[in-house]
């Protein structure tokens, strides 16, 4: 359902107001989609993400600057392999795709390689909706879109995406590909690696059924969006690509499912107070306000996820926060949310000793005195 | 992870120090451990940038890729790393002691004793971290297929003779290290973690900087403190004063110094290249070697710290007492190096890319087994590690407070005497569960009868181990007033169920996997040399 006009410019006017005046909004990159799916349930990092507010900017602002960085090694290896796949019209990228996902659909040959510049990403998203229309005017031929722009609507507000490419093929089908430098070595590659991988691409499966939708709404039928995305990666130790096809179906059920939980940011926006603003330029204490103003639910998991984390990690310490511990740690200590109150029940100094959580921790406090006192002795 | 590791973790929040989470050393640690410290340049695959090796401490040997595409370069820095690891290894070969193995006699089928050699100790390699311990197997996958000029005259890009020999040697230790409680290949963050419990995340204790700070932090500072400056602290070049472990390094590092100096030194090569006279080219040999030094100066800078921070970890650790059964794994670790040095002289080929299925339901096995008798043996060595179990309901400690006599139904009576015990531990027991207690090293089992009050008097049915006579020996049957400690899990891990041999796996697994084939190398394509 289309939000009524009115209130869609509403809430981009106030995202804008929250960037900061001049502040170019940001692309939901591939962190960003990475902190998602670590961390759903986190306001600070929904509005900042949502407003497309630069975070490694404004943590450096907030004096607790990310650790994020490329090598340069990396970013030319990976920008030389990915130039090495899509050489030559996407040849090789194309008979990959054929070999690995669509073998009975003739082999490609002289696709069509639409060019997509347009000014700013709203302007490269239409226009790569245009050429998605288009490709469904030309049955039976391949088209690869190189670097298309994909909108998704992420709790409330566009997020923009730029996936490695689509491929349409000749049955009018699109196939999401994800082009990555980590090697794939003796057919396998790291798995956490693959399922970030994997994670990402789903957020583009959704956002192109999204499009699907739409030229499906036009009269003709919506085209497939295939749930097996390529995984294309260097072989081994060489530079030559190897391609392996991905079934991304559970990770866009969970994306899918984490983004319609998402709380609102326009809820989120209407509960700052007035005149709030995360741009880098101001005054860092105002700076601080205006981010503590923002619920945050910091964990572990965060810090390579989200470029924010160090600022969040240290507030959470300062609270005494248990999760700033891990998760699973929060699960077992029932109520008890911070490490003084939980080392107090231990102690038997406070809680209630019929809470079951408070009784296992006198005993598992008892237990561990007896061990060390028997290992002095 | 217990709900008494979490107190532990909650407790060095709260005083700024590390908690024991052991209260012995549960790892093996050598004489003469080898240390190794690589790094690894950034979006390659297995392209080492250099490291620092060695035995003593004081002495590493420093070895550095200045130009890390460069296939010849890196093929020097194997060869060298193969000059310092292989003689190590060679090193624990040669001294044996005569042990038995029992084999399947291959003509009657009967289980035979057969007299062996077994190594009388192994060589032990250390490096810093999780990430390293993937690095060793990397390094040894990319180079076990490595055709040497001797082996094979036409191969293209011969590597150095003694290279395939390492890729095989950092193979065996890649794998033994997936082995529960093996200790050929060590990753110093997990043992230290092992052992100690810090105020932060098991995530962030992946930094073996911080880790330390908060086992051992400085004079004056607390853990926190000291493992968050080790974390960001940078110095007025913006460089991590304490670099990370590796062997990745941190970007600000290769693109604010590495990268400039490699290029000076890619320029200086190729300057000296195009020397037109022997003065020029001096002089261009002497820029060359500068630039050469200067990349392996910073390649010292990066490891030097994370060197010193290895033997940093294993000077705590040696404060620690090695737990009893320690020694036993150790033995295993000796059969599996030895079992490898016979398997290379005997000329086999290298390990295969993939194990036929015979050999990795074995490996399978073989971890689930070491996993149970690790679990199990841990907790019997380290009373900590006990109270962990014990707060599980797995085991249960307290004091006897009555013996009855009593023996068993049958021809001949047996002595089965029955012993309350007085715990205040919980344990999980069902109906004649059988639960075990090591009395001198050797598991002694009794049965679960009866328990009174609420469970804080169980009442035991001792089986076994109280020799043959009617009248239990002496010492055998806990006494009235004795501490004892009973276990729900067995103290000795039963192998499975015996796998068929290679040349008869079914069909269903995809048949026998025919003669050993030496694989093919890697083909090497024209991009690795810039």
């Amino acid at each position: 359902m289309p939000l009524p006009r009115t209130r869609g410019t509403a809430l981009r006017q106030r995202l804008a107001e929250l960037r900061g005046p001049d502040v170019p909004a940001k692309a939901l990159d591939a962190r960003a989609l990475a902190a998602l799916a670590a961390n759903p349930g986190c306001a600070r990092r929904a509005i900042l993400d949502g407003a497309g507010v630069n975070k490694a900017a404004l943590a450096s602002a907030l004096g607790a600057p990310s650790a994020f960085g490329q090598s340069q090694f990396a970013l030319t290896r990976g920008n030389a392999f990915e130039a090495k796949v899509k050489a030559d019209g996407g040849a090789e990228l194309l008979r990959l795709v054929h070999d690995k996902l669509d073998r009975s659909a003739e082999p490609p040959a002289d696709a069509r390689v639409p060019d997509l510049t347009a000014a700013g990403p709203r302007g490269r998203t239409a226009r790569t909706e245009l050429e998605l229309r288009e490709a469904a005017g030309h049955p039976g031929a391949w088209t690869l879109l190189d670097h298309p722009m994909l909108a998704l609507d992420v709790a409330g507000s566009p997020a923009f995406l730029e996936p490695d490419a689509v491929v349409v093929h000749p049955d009018g089908s699109w196939t999401v590909v994800e082009i990555k430098s980590f090697p794939l070595l003796d057919g396998s590659a790291d798995a956490a690696k693959v399922g970030a991988a994997a994670r990402q691409a789903a957020v583009y499966v959704l956002a192109l059924e999204e499009v699907a939708a739409r030229l499906g709404a036009e009269g003709a039928p919506a085209p497939r969006v295939r749930h097996r995305v390529l995984l294309v990666c260097p072989r081994d130790f060489s530079n030559l690509p190897a391609a392996s096809a991905v079934d991304i179906r559970k990770q866009r059920a969970v994306t899918a499912r984490q983004l319609t939980r998402l709380t609102r940011i326009e809820d989120i926006a209407d509960a700052l107070p007035e005149g709030t603003c995360f741009s880098p330029e101001l005054p860092s204490d105002e700076l601080t306000a205006a981010v503590e103003s923002v619920p945050a639910t910091y964990a572990p998991e965060c810090l390579s996820a989200c470029e924010l984390a160090f600022h969040c990690r240290a507030r959470s310490r300062q609270e005494g926060a248990v999760t700033s511990l891990g998760r699973p740690l929060r699960a077992e200590l029932g109520g008890l949310t911070t490490v003084e109150d939980v080392l107090a029940a231990a102690r038997g100094e406070a809680g209630d000793p019929d809470d079951p959580a408070v009784a296992a921790l006198r005993r598992a406090a008892a237990l561990r005195a007896e061990a060390l006192e028997a290992a002095c002795r | 992870m217990s709900l008494i590791s979490t107190l532990a973790r909650l407790e060095a929040v709260s005083t700024g120090r590390a908690q024991p989470a052991a209260t012995v050393r549960h790892r093996h640690l050598g004489d003469r451990p080898l240390v190794f410290v690589p790094l690894i340049t950034a979006g390659e695959a297995g392209a080492p940038l250099g490291a620092l090796v060695g035995t003593d401490r004081d002495a590493p040997r420093l070895l550095a890729v200045p130009q890390p595409r460069d296939r010849d370069l890196r093929f020097a820095f194997l060869a060298e790393l193969a000059d310092v690891v292989l003689p190590y290894v060679d090193s624990y070969a040669e001294a044996v002691e005569a042990a038995e193995r029992t084999e399947t006699d291959p003509e009657t089928g009967k289980r035979v004793k057969v007299e062996v050699d077994l190594c009388a100790d192994a060589p032990q390699l250390i490096v810093p971290s999780r990430a390293g311990i993937d690095l060793v197997r990397l390094l040894g996958r990319s180079t076990r297929f490595r055709r040497t000029a001797e082996q094979d005259p036409e191969a293209p890009y011969p590597a150095p003779p003694r290279v395939p020999l390492l890729g095989r040697w950092l193979t065996h230790f890649g794998e033994r290290s997936r082995v529960p409680g093996s200790s050929l290949l060590l990753a110093m963050t997990d043992v230290l973690g092992r052992h100690w419990v810090t105020g932060q995340s098991t995530l962030e204790d992946q930094h073996l900087g911080a880790l330390l700070a908060w086992i051992d932090p400085p004079q004056g500072v607390t853990g926190a403190e000291a493992a968050l400056r080790a974390e960001l602290e940078r110095d007025a070049q913006g460089q991590l004063t304490c670099p990370p472990a590796g062997p990745a390094t941190d970007p600000a590092f290769d693109n604010k110094l590495l990268a400039p100096a490699i290029e000076r030194y890619d320029r200086a090569r190729t300057a000296l290249a195009a020397a037109e006279d022997g003065l020029e080219a001096d002089d261009r040999l002497g820029a060359l070697s500068a630039a050469e030094r200067e990349i392996r100066d910073l390649v010292l800078s990066r490891t030097r710290p994370t060197w010193d921070a290895v033997w940093r970890g294993l000077d705590l650790l040696r404060e620690l007492p090695e737990g009893a059964r320690v020694e036993e794994r150790w033995t295993r670790d000796r059969w599996s190096f030895t079992g490898h040095r016979d398997r290379v002289l005997a000329g086999e080929p290298p390990q295969p890319r993939r194990d036929d299925a015979v050999t990795a339901a074995n490996k399978l096995a073989t971890r689930e087994r070491e996993q149970a008798r690790l679990e199990a043996q841990e907790a019997l060595d380290d009373p900590l590690v006990m109270a962990g179990r014990r707060l599980s309901g797995e085991a249960f400690a307290g004091e006897v407070t009555d013996v009855v006599m009593a023996y068993s139904e049958g021809k001949r009576p047996s002595p089965r005497p029955l012993v309350t015990v007085r715990t205040d531990d919980r344990p999980h027991l069902g109906e004649r569960t059988k639960v075990y207690r090591s009395l001198g090293g050797k598991p002694q089992s009794a049965e679960f009868v009866a328990d009174e009050e609420d469970g804080a008097y169980v009442v035991l049915r001792i089986l076994d181990k109280m020799g043959r006579g009617k009248e239990p020996e002496p010492g055998s049957v806990p006494e009235k007033g004795d501490r004892v400690c009973f276990t729900l899990f067995e103290h000795e891990q039963r192998g499975g169920a015996k796998l068929p041999d290679p040349e008869e796996t079914p069909w269903t697994h995809g048949g026998p996997p025919g003669e050993l084939t030496l694989e093919a190398a890697d083909p090497v394509t024209e991009e690795d040399v810039l």
